[in-house]
């Protein structure tokens, strides 16, 4: 406990002076020794990237006496910038956390999946182990009837390469369908080009912002939170969007509290008034789109009366933000955001954004969007691979190949919507109905499938009926405690991964390079990726001896080199950030089949989905049942940073928002502990009850990533409250595949009893460096 | 000689902790303790709310009051205006705790009284103090009030208004407040500790 001024005072009403005498015993006894700080010691430093979120920051990683001690920005990386957000700073908490994996583990013989009784194996034992179980699948089945799933930067390995190698279409990641599948999708059949890990957002020219449901400073994407600070102190105007005062709102200069679910209204509301009160761009519209004809037709009823009775906001309001956006234009800018599956109809939801921006002629134009641009990197020039997953990625649009080679069969979820890149939940079906093929094995990298993937009772019995499931992590997540084998991975700063090619401004190549060596027996996705490889029989696709050889045959490639790169980190390239750089080349950036953007999409209407978007209803909700809304901390990643002392210090568990005037009508106290109860009868908590105004009456809203069920993880088990558990239910957006994830309902249900759990800081102790 | 201080402009600080992430381990700040802390404030009535995210640490006062109740003279204010600990002159008697108003400082189980530095170490090479360099908005600024050219001289100049906490007690203190939302003459909510 922190001894403060307070405390101390109410612990001694003795003077001072006999505090003194008995706070020590001996209290005047010669100097003692003040331990020495790590950067008294020689200290080296390594270059390499983050990967405490998706982000990508080049990092500084500063090593004394052997062991990490702080991590850095890298000065001259472009996202970065010197600067870091907790999550990077706190990576050495995780590199040392004594809960790791720390050697392969095999499900002990008998045993069921979720009972967590393992053996320790040796790697030999435990990959010989995999690739009999897979290629026995293979010999029964096919090899699609093997999926891989993969979350961060060193998934490339298990969704890209190894199973273009093994030769099944099946590799999905989360960050896609449960996550940026709509904008990306809506992104490409709109402007042709996909929104890209890193926002093109121009920031630093912008005078005028939206953001709709954009959780900026809760979601500390460093760059972009650099540049969010830097532009509002500059005087950027800023409007939110939500139906929570977010940290963004509190910055704004208005804040519109929307019903849940509305958001289509308020953007077709926006494009009439910027229709017929003429204050498109009109030289813009008229050179680079087309279906403006069209939309106004459209949308010529769609006006601020009919979307204040549907979205809740004065009509006044929503007319004069369009006019100060016109006002503003081009610099002016509605930003895509990131997790945009949010009720199965988002796809239009992100069309109709993507078309305000449009009619504010801020694509590819200062103070809008820039068109970021792809370094130029090689391939390593492996033998070619029999076929290409659609894994996709934050950058999702890149889509594998639509044809499928001789021989092999077409993703198992290929038919249910129109999108190129796998859809992860749509894999779980197969598993458990074997239709239309079925899927007996799973490769598991990092992806947190109880946190991240909608209905995990599904999933639990689905992972039930494998022959093989493989989980290849760093930490005893509840559902790697499921896998047949466990392959213990060693962090991001124990090891070498792919180059990272990052789309940008100025774009630019990343690597990632180990600060210290793997502790116990931990090993890197590529060595694991490369063993496995070679047992399966598929030693040709893995030429490459080291690592080592394999980076630097890449970065020889584009005239570097892995020495190079170790001692620069990043390698910036020229970008083409506006429309006038491409003009300037006759080039074209726009790859819609029009060639300009798409106001109203021909694809869309052959393929029987609405060519311009309409707002769709949201799922209603049931009587004495919230909406569950979610977010995030700014100081914890997914479901992946709970057990990490430093951030669980400052964010120990979530809370359930709700507002005074429902707590008040419900007789909640603040910080009490309650159940949530979703309208499937799922319970998940205890969680405490934070009462605010700063939530709508017919929502609540929980931080995601919080409720861990592991024993394993000492830290992070039974705080707080998983929202993901409580998604049992998802609507498919037929256009992206996304999973529309808020059409979950919850009530509360009071009087449950606080977790009796050690305080983090008495666990923590024995994590200190 | 010189004379440090810190502006911090709450209109760009988001409560993200990147500050006292950072501190823990530039300074090994052990489990429990804080040197740098961030108080969230909720104020108003929906829908004209607003919220104060505002860093707290030591603000290493003109006229710090920890400093003549140091029983040893471990406490002291060094020709920088730096106020600091002599570790091993400390006999974590806790007076200096019981002294600050501002609850900067704590008994490190190592055995002696710790508390923000402004990273004293780091200035010593040129460089800004560990909270500053992360700070991904940038709200923190570094430097010298008797460097007219320095970044706090600067941005305290071009500031509207300037606050720091509890100027009632008389102990000047060198951290600074820029563009305080509570200003906006809101009503104020329950503090909660972050």
């Amino acid at each position: 406990m922190k001894l403060n001024r307070r405390k101390f005072l109410t612990l001694s009403a003795a003077s001072v002076g006999a505090v003194a005498l008995g706070g020590r015993a001996g209290a005047l006894k010669a100097p003692w020794t003040v331990p020495q700080k790590w950067y008294e010691e020689q200290v080296s430093t390594v270059y390499s990237y983050c990967e405490n979120c998706f982000w990508k920051c080049g990092i500084t990683v500063k090593v004394a006496g052997g062991k990490v001690r702080k991590i850095d920005g890298q000065k001259h990386n472009p996202k970065s910038r010197g600067r870091l957000c907790p999550r990077g700073q706190a990576g050495v908490a995780q590199l040392y956390d004594p809960d790791r994996l720390k050697r392969p583990l095999i499900r002990v013989e008998g045993s069921e999946r979720g009972e967590g009784k393992y053996r320790e194996a040796s790697w030999d034992e435990a990959l010989d182990y995999i690739a009999a179980r897979m290629l026995k699948i293979k010999d029964e089945y096919g090899p699609e009837a093997i999926a891989w799933f993969g979350h961060g930067s060193g998934d490339s390995w298990f969704v890209e390469y190894l199973p273009a190698a093994w030769g099944s279409p099946n590799a999905a990641k989360p960050a896609v369908s449960v996550c940026t599948a709509p904008r990306e999708t809506a992104s490409q059949w709109t402007f042709g080009r996909g929104v890209g890990g890193h926002e093109p957002v121009d920031w630093e020219n912008t005078e005028y912002i939206v953001l709709i449901g954009h959780h900026i400073g809760e979601d500390t994407h460093n760059t972009q939170l650099q540049e969010f600070a830097a532009a509002l102190r500059r005087g950027a105007k800023l409007v939110v969007v939500d139906p929570r005062f977010s940290t963004a709102a509190s910055k704004a200069d208005r804040w519109l509290p929307i019903k849940p679910g509305t958001d289509t209204a308020l953007l077709l509301a926006w494009i009439n008034v910027l229709i017929e009160e003429g204050l498109y761009d009109r030289e813009y519209v008229e050179k680079y789109t087309v279906g403006l004809a069209e939309l106004a037709e459209h949308v010529k009823d769609k006006t601020p009366e009919w979307a204040a009775s549907i979205t809740d906001l004065p009509a006044d309001t929503i007319r004069a933000v369009a006019r100060e956006l016109a006002a503003h234009a081009p610099k002016a800018v509605l930003p895509p955001g990131r997790h945009t599956v949010w009720y199965g109809s988002d796809t239009q939801r992100m069309r109709a954004l993507y078309i305000v921006n449009a009619l504010l002629g801020n694509y590819g134009v200062p103070g809008g969007f820039y068109l970021a641009k792809k370094p130029y990197l090689e391939k390593y020039p492996h033998p070619p691979f029999p076929l290409e997953p659609a894994a996709g990625g934050c950058s999702g649009s890149s889509g594998g190949s639509e044809e499928v080679p001789e021989g092999y069969k077409p993703r198992a979820d290929k038919g249910k919507f129109f999108a190129k890149t796998t859809a992860i939940q749509e894999l779980i079906e197969p598993m458990l109905s074997g239709k239309p093929y079925p899927i007996r094995g799973l490769i598991c990298y990092g992806t947190n499938l109880f946190h991240s993937i909608p209905n995990v009772p599904r999933t639990k019995e689905a992972l039930r009926k494998l022959d093989l499931y493989v989980a290849i992590d760093v930490l005893p997540m509840e559902h790697v405690m499921w896998a047949d084998v466990i392959l213990p991975e060693c962090t991001y700063l124990e090891r070498y991964d792919d180059l990272v090619a990052i789309a940008h401004k100025t774009p630019f190549i990343e690597l990632r390079q180990p600060a210290v060596k793997p502790l116990w027996d931990s090993k890197p996705g590529w060595w694991i990726m490369r063993e496995l490889a070679i047992k399966l029989g598929l030693e040709k696709f893995v030429p490459w001896k080291s690592i080592e050889e394999y980076l630097d045959t890449r970065l020889q490639a584009i005239g570097s080199s892995l020495e190079e790169m170790k001692k620069k980190g990043t390698l910036v390239q020229r970008g083409r950030p506006y429309l006038n750089d491409w003009e300037r080349w006759h080039m074209n950036p726009f790859k819609t089949p029009s060639g300009k953007i798409e106001l109203y999409s021909k694809t869309f209407a052959e393929h029987g989905f609405d060519p311009l978007p309409d707002y769709t209803p949201p799922m209603p909700a049931p009587t004495g049942y919230y909406r569950l809304l979610y977010g995030r901390s700014p100081v914890h990643s997914f479901a992946k940073t709970q057990n990490n002392w430093v951030l669980m210090e400052l964010k120990p568990e979530n809370e359930v928002w709700i507002s005074n005037a429902e707590g008040k009508k419900l007789g909640l106290r603040q910080g009490e502990y309650v159940w949530l109860e979703n309208d499937a009868g799922v319970r998940e908590g205890p969680v405490r009850v934070r009462l605010t105004e700063r939530i709508r009456n017919d929502c609540v809203y929980l931080v995601h990533g919080f409720g861990h069920k592991s024993r394993g993880l000492r830290l992070a088990f039974g705080r707080g409250a998983s929202d993901n558990a409580l998604q049992t239910r998802y609507v498919l957006d037929k256009i992206s595949g996304g999973a529309g994830l808020r059409n979950n309902f919850v009530k509360i249900v009071p009087n449950a009893a606080k977790p009796r759990l050690k305080r983090i800081s008495t666990l923590a102790r024995e994590r200190r460096l | 000689m010189a004379r440090y201080a810190m502006v911090i402009d709450l209109e760009s600080c988001v409560g993200c902790s990147a500050c006292a992430a950072a501190c823990v381990l530039e300074n090994e700040v052990p489990p429990g303790h804080n040197r740098l802390w961030i108080r969230q404030r909720e104020l108003g009535v929906f829908p004209e709310l607003t919220v104060e995210y505002r860093p707290e640490q030591c603000l290493h006062c003109e006229n710090p009051p920890c400093v003549p109740a140091c029983p040893t003279g471990a406490s002291y204010k060094n020709e920088d205006g730096l106020v600091l600990v002599k570790y091993e002159r400390c006999i974590a008697c806790g007076a200096c705790v019981a002294a600050c108003p501002y609850d900067a400082r704590f008994m490190n189980p190592a055995g002696y009284v710790d508390k923000c530095t402004f990273c004293e170490h780091r200035i010593a090479d040129g460089l800004d103090p560990a909270c500053v360099e992360t700070c991904p908005t940038g709200c923190r600024v570094f430097g010298d009030l008797d460097d007219p050219t320095s970044a706090v001289r600067e941005a305290l100049a071009k500031a509207g208004r300037i606050d720091v906490l509890r100027p009632e007690m008389g102990t000047e203190p060198k951290l600074f407040y820029l563009n305080t939302p509570s200003n906006r003459g809101l009503d104020e909510a329950e503090e909660v500790q972050q």
